[in-house]
C-alpha cells in the first residue's frame, strides 16, 4: 500500500513538473517572438535592480502597510515552500517527517516558524481580499479587471488560504506533532480516534501537495506569474534615462543617405517595418513585461490620462499585449508557424483613442513595481500608426508640416526665430 | 537686447562658453519669450559669454518623435547636429526640458555629443559659485511658492533638486503639491499633446494639476518648462480664482531677485 502511494506520488510529481516546464518553455518561446534588443550591459547595475526592485520590492514600500502584507505573502510563500522538500521526500520514500531526526531542536523551530508564517499569510489574504471585494480600492475595481482578471486575483488569494489551511490541518491531525499554531486546531479534533486523525492528516497532506502542484501549473495562466518573472524583468529593465526613446537606426540611415547620397551603400535593403502593429514587432522585453504584469494598476492610477477619465489605461496596454501574445502563441502551436489571422494588437486590442491620450510623462514606468514600461509599447504603436498608416489627428499633421516648413511646431516665419532679441 | 549668434561670434573669431538653446516655444510663444529674455538677462548679469543659433536653430524634433513621426525627428536632428558640430559646440544650456531631454539623451546616438544642462541647473551653479547674488530684500522673500515638476526634467532625467535649491535661495516658503517630484502629475502637454485637443474624458489634465496647485494656497506657481507654464496658466485661469495665482518660470523669478 505504502509502495503504491509512493509510485502514484512520484508520477504526479513528474507530471506536474513536466506540464509546468512545458508551459514555461512556451512562454519563453512567445517572449522570443519579439524583436531582438541587447540588454546585457552593466551587469552590476542590473543585479542591483534585481536585489532592490525584485527581491527588495522597493517600489512596494511607498505604501508601507500594503508592502508589509505583500512581503508576508511572498516570504511566507517562498519559505513555507521549502517545507515542500520534506513533503516530496516523505511522499516518495513513504517516510514521515523525514528531516525530524536529523535536525533535532531545529526541526520544531522551523515548523513553528512555517506555521506562524502560514497564519500571517492567511491573514494577509483576508486583508487583500477585502481590499478587492469590500473596501473597493479604486485601482482594484477598475473596468480593466472585469471578468477573468478579477476572478484570477480572488482565486489566487483563496487558493493560498486553502493551502495554508491544509498545511495547518495536516500538522494538527498529526498525533506525534505539537506545534504552535496547529496546536490551536487540535482541540477541534480531540473527539476523533487515531484512525480518523490519520485519515485527516493524510487527506490534508495529499490535498496540500496536489494543491501546490495545481497552483504551480496555474501560474502561467495567471497574473501571479510575476513571482517568477519579476526577477528577470528587473534584471533586463532599461538603465537609460526614462526620457530617452529607442532610436530607429533604419530611419536614421535613410535620412543620412537622403542628405549624403555618397554614403548610401549600393543595393541597400528595404527598411524594416516601422513601429509596432502587432506583438511580434515589439521587443522581447516588451513581451516579457506583458507576462510580468501583476495587474495591480499602480500605473493607471498614476496616469494623467487615465485619472482624468480618458480611455487610456497603461495596465490595459500590458494586459492586451499578453492576451494578444497568447493568441499568437496558440496560433503557432496549431499551425507550426504564425498564420495571419487578420488581427493585430493595434486596433483589435488597443484602440487609436487610447494611444493618442498618452502624454509620455513616464508616471506609469516610475510606478511599476516589477519594472515594466507600458509607455514603450504605446510609442511603438504610435510609430506604426503614423509611419505605416499615416494616421494622425489633423492638428498633428499641421504640426508636422509646420516643423517641416517653418522648423517649429507652430506656423511662424523661421526668420523671426530671433525676433525676441529685438523686443524691449 | 544684444544677443550674439554663433555665426556672429564665428565671424568675430570668438567662441562662447555656452550655447543658449532657446527652443521653439522660447523663440515664438509670446509668454515663453519673456522666460527667454529673463534668462538672457541673468546670463548677461552673470557675465556669461553665450550665443544663440538664431535663425539656424530648428525644432529638436521632440514632438514629432513622441507623436510617432521618426522620419521628421531624424530630419530635424540631422540638421541641428550638422549645424552644431560645424560650430564645434561643447556645452548647451536650454530653458526647455523637452529640448534638454532630446539634446542630452537622444542626439548622442546620432552623432551629437554635447554637455547639455537645463537652465535650472545652470542657475543653481551661478548662485552657488556667486556669479549671481540674490538680493536680501528680493520681492519674493516670505512668499509661498509651489514648484511644478516637469516630467521631462523630473522622471525623465531625475532633476528634482536643482529647481528647488534655486527657489530656496530666495528665502521663500516652498510648499509641495500633493503629488510632487517622482510622483508629480503631468501638466498634460507632453508627448505632443500640446499640439492637439485632449481625448474625451471627465477632466482636462491641466485642470487636475491646476487644482492641486491651487490647493497649496501658494502665492506663485513656479515652472521650469514653457509648456508646463502655458498649461498651468490656462488651468488656473479657468478656475477663475478670486486670487489669481501667477505662474512664473524660475528664470523669471530669479531675474527679478538678483542684484
Amino acid at each position: 500500500m505504502e509502495f503504491i502511494s509512493s509510485i502514484i506520488f512520484l508520477l504526479l510529481t513528474v507530471i506536474a513538473f513536466y506540464i509546468f516546464a512545458k508551459k514555461i518553455l512556451r512562454i519563453k518561446r512567445n517572449i522570443q517572438l519579439g524583436r531582438p534588443v541587447e540588454l546585457n550591459d552593466q551587469p552590476i547595475a542590473r543585479w542591483k535592480n534585481v536585489f532592490l526592485l525584485a527581491l527588495g520590492q522597493k517600489k512596494m514600500f511607498q505604501n508601507i502597510p500594503v508592502a508589509l502584507l505583500h512581503l508576508i505573502l511572498y516570504v511566507g510563500f517562498v519559505i513555507i515552500n521549502t517545507e515542500l522538500l520534506e513533503i516530496i521526500i516523505d511522499g516518495i520514500a513513504g517516510t514521515h517527517r523525514f528531516f525530524e531526526p536529523y535536525l533535532g531542536g531545529l526541526y520544531p523551530f522551523l515548523i513553528n516558524s512555517f506555521e506562524v508564517l502560514a497564519l500571517l499569510v492567511f491573514v494577509a489574504c483576508i486583508f487583500f481580499l477585502s481590499r478587492r471585494n469590500i473596501i473597493y480600492v479604486k485601482r482594484l475595481v477598475s473596468k480593466d479587471l472585469t471578468g477573468w482578471p478579477k476572478t484570477d486575483a480572488n482565486l489566487i488569494l483563496v487558493i493560498e488560504m486553502v493551502l495554508m489551511g491544509l498545511f495547518l490541518t495536516m500538522n494538527a491531525a498529526d498525533p506525534t506533532a505539537n506545534f504552535i499554531i496547529s496546536g490551536w486546531i487540535k482541540p477541534f479534533l480531540s473527539n476523533l480516534d487515531t484512525h480518523q486523525l490519520h485519515t485527516i492528516e493524510q487527506s490534508a497532506w495529499w490535498m496540500h501537495i496536489l494543491g501546490i502542484y495545481g497552483f504551480m501549473n496555474y501560474l502561467p495562466y495567471s497574473k501571479h506569474l510575476h513571482i517568477v518573472l519579476a526577477f528577470p524583468n528587473a534584471y533586463y529593465a532599461s538603465l537609460e534615462p526614462k526620457g530617452k526613446m529607442h532610436n530607429m537606426v533604419a530611419i536614421q540611415n535613410e535620412v543620412l543617405y537622403a542628405m549624403q547620397p555618397e554614403l548610401a551603400p549600393t543595393g541597400a535593403a528595404a527598411p524594416e517595418k516601422f513601429g509596432a502593429k502587432d506583438v511580434m514587432d515589439l521587443s522581447w522585453k516588451n513581451l516579457m513585461d506583458a507576462y510580468s504584469c501583476t495587474e495591480c494598476g499602480r500605473c493607471s492610477a498614476a496616469c494623467p490620462a487615465n485619472s482624468t477619465g480618458k480611455l487610456l489605461s497603461p495596465r490595459k496596454i500590458m494586459m492586451d499585449t499578453r492576451d494578444r501574445l497568447e493568441i499568437v502563441g496558440k496560433n503557432i502551436d496549431a499551425n507550426g508557424q504564425f498564420v495571419d489571422d487578420g488581427k493585430s494588437l493595434l486596433n483589435d486590442h488597443i484602440t487609436i483613442e487610447e494611444l493618442r491620450a498618452c502624454t509620455t510623462c513616464n508616471a506609469c514606468v516610475e510606478e511599476c513595481p516589477v519594472s515594466i514600461s507600458p509607455m514603450d509599447i504605446i510609442v511603438e504603436l504610435r510609430r506604426s500608426l503614423i509611419m505605416e498608416d499615416s494616421n494622425a489627428p489633423s492638428e498633428w499633421n499641421g504640426m508636422f508640416s509646420n516643423i517641416e516648413n517653418n522648423f517649429a511646431p507652430w506656423k511662424f516665419a523661421p526668420d523671426d526665430r530671433d525676433a525676441w532679441t529685438k523686443q524691449s | 537686447m544684444k544677443v550674439s549668434t554663433m555665426a556672429e561670434m564665428m565671424a568675430a573669431g570668438t567662441k562662447p562658453e555656452v550655447l543658449f538653446w532657446v527652443g521653439c516655444a522660447g523663440s515664438f510663444d509670446q509668454r515663453a519669450q519673456k522666460i527667454t529674455k529673463a534668462f538672457a538677462t541673468i546670463l548677461d548679469k552673470a557675465g556669461v559669454v553665450y550665443a544663440i543659433l538664431g535663425k539656424e536653430e530648428a525644432c529638436t524634433g521632440d514632438p514629432a518623435r513622441r507623436a510617432g513621426n521618426e522620419f521628421m525627428f531624424q530630419m530635424m536632428a540631422y540638421q541641428n547636429i550638422q549645424v552644431m558640430n560645424a560650430y564645434e559646440i561643447k556645452k548647451i544650456v536650454t530653458t526647455c526640458p523637452h529640448c534638454f531631454n532630446t539634446l542630452k539623451n537622444e542626439y548622442p546616438a546620432l552623432g551629437g555629443n554635447y554637455d547639455v544642462i537645463h537652465h535650472t541647473q545652470f542657475l543653481q551653479e551661478l548662485i552657488e559659485t556667486g556669479k549671481i547674488k540674490i538680493s536680501d530684500s528680493n520681492e519674493w522673500k516670505g512668499k509661498t511658492i509651489t514648484y511644478h515638476d516637469s516630467c521631462y526634467l523630473g522622471r525623465a532625467n531625475h532633476i528634482y533638486e536643482a529647481p528647488r535649491k534655486v527657489l530656496e535661495s530666495l528665502d521663500v516658503e516652498l510648499k509641495e503639491m500633493r503629488r510632487c517630484k517622482s510622483k508629480g502629475l503631468c501638466c498634460g502637454a507632453g508627448g505632443a499633446q500640446m499640439f492637439k485637443e485632449e481625448e474625451k474624458g471627465d477632466k482636462r489634465v491641466n485642470m487636475e494639476r491646476a487644482d492641486e496647485a491651487i490647493e497649496t494656497k501658494a502665492d506663485f506657481v513656479a515652472s521650469a518648462c514653457p509648456f508646463c507654464n502655458t498649461m498651468m496658466t490656462d488651468g488656473i485661469k479657468n478656475r477663475d480664482e478670486e486670487v489669481k495665482t501667477e505662474v512664473l518660470d524660475i528664470a523669471e523669478i530669479i531675474a527679478k531677485a538678483i542684484q
